[in-house]
């Protein structure tokens, strides 16, 4: 699944910063029937973690009526640089990652 | 005294206060320090931009745990919930999310001094959101 993370590349230190993560997945609530009046089958996201500097900053637990391709903002201090770490939780175990760099100043 | 009756949903699920009742554990919820951004209507209820921001300094005294998002009438009643930490700087989260129909949306924050907060709002949407094998 494609991500899309969108992390200021720089920031001052003390600085309040946005940050906006976004994945490719369908979120398919199991409700909906395809072809044939066939159910297709419930596929949720249930849990998403921004860690920085290997410590929680921000999660999420997700439901169906979160849209396709979910989509999150927060914002943290910036306090150092390094890397945030980005993981989305499906119901069936599978995980995906992502991280993305910040250089504090 | 006979009472009104409830009236029913297309499917089986817990109504809005009840489902607050039970985030807050039976605790008081009181209405201000969250702001709901949300848009009074919306064309496609697939995904509807919203915006939550609670008063909060994000100290490690006073900090917003968590903020949940509820709904009034979709087939379930979670849309979300937010875990945040101190640190944050704002407690503000922004998301999209899914609504069936013309609804009310609530948005419950938990503080540090495990108090609660909250703010609802009405959507009006014009194209719901794909549930209609269940209507």
């Amino acid at each position: 699944m494609r991500t899309l993370i969108n992390v200021p590349k720089t920031a001052n230190k003390g600085e309040i910063v946005e940050i906006r993560a976004m994945i490719a997945h369908p979120m398919e609530t199991g409700y909906r029937t395809g072809e044939n009046g066939v159910p297709i089958p419930r596929r949720i996201i249930h849990r998403f973690t921004c860690s920085f500097a290997g410590r929680e900053i921000f999660a999420a637990d997700l439901f169906p009526a979160m849209s396709a391709n979910p989509f999150l903002a927060f914002t943290t201090i910036a306090t150092q640089s390094g890397s945030f770490t980005f993981t989305w939780t499906d119901e069936d175990g599978t995980t995906q990652s992502a991280a993305a760099e910040i250089t504090v100043t | 005294m006979p009472s009104e009756p409830t009236p029913r949903l297309a499917y089986d699920r817990p109504p809005l206060d009840e489902v607050i009742r039970a985030f807050t554990n039976g605790m008081a919820v009181r209405t201000g320090k969250v702001t709901l951004d949300l848009s009074p209507l919306v064309e496609n209820g697939n995904a509807v931009p919203v915006k939550v921001t609670v008063e909060s300094p994000m100290t490690e005294a006073d900090h917003v745990r968590r903020i949940a998002l509820f709904n009034e009438r979709n087939p379930q009643p979670d849309i979300a919930v937010f875990h945040l930490f101190p640190g944050a700087g704002r407690a503000e989260v922004a998301t999209r999310m899914r609504l069936a129909t013309s609804q009310k949306v609530a948005a419950v924050a938990e503080m540090a001094d495990g108090g609660f907060w909250m703010a609802e709002a009405s959507v009006v949407v014009t194209l719901a959101a794909c549930i209609e094998d269940l209507i």
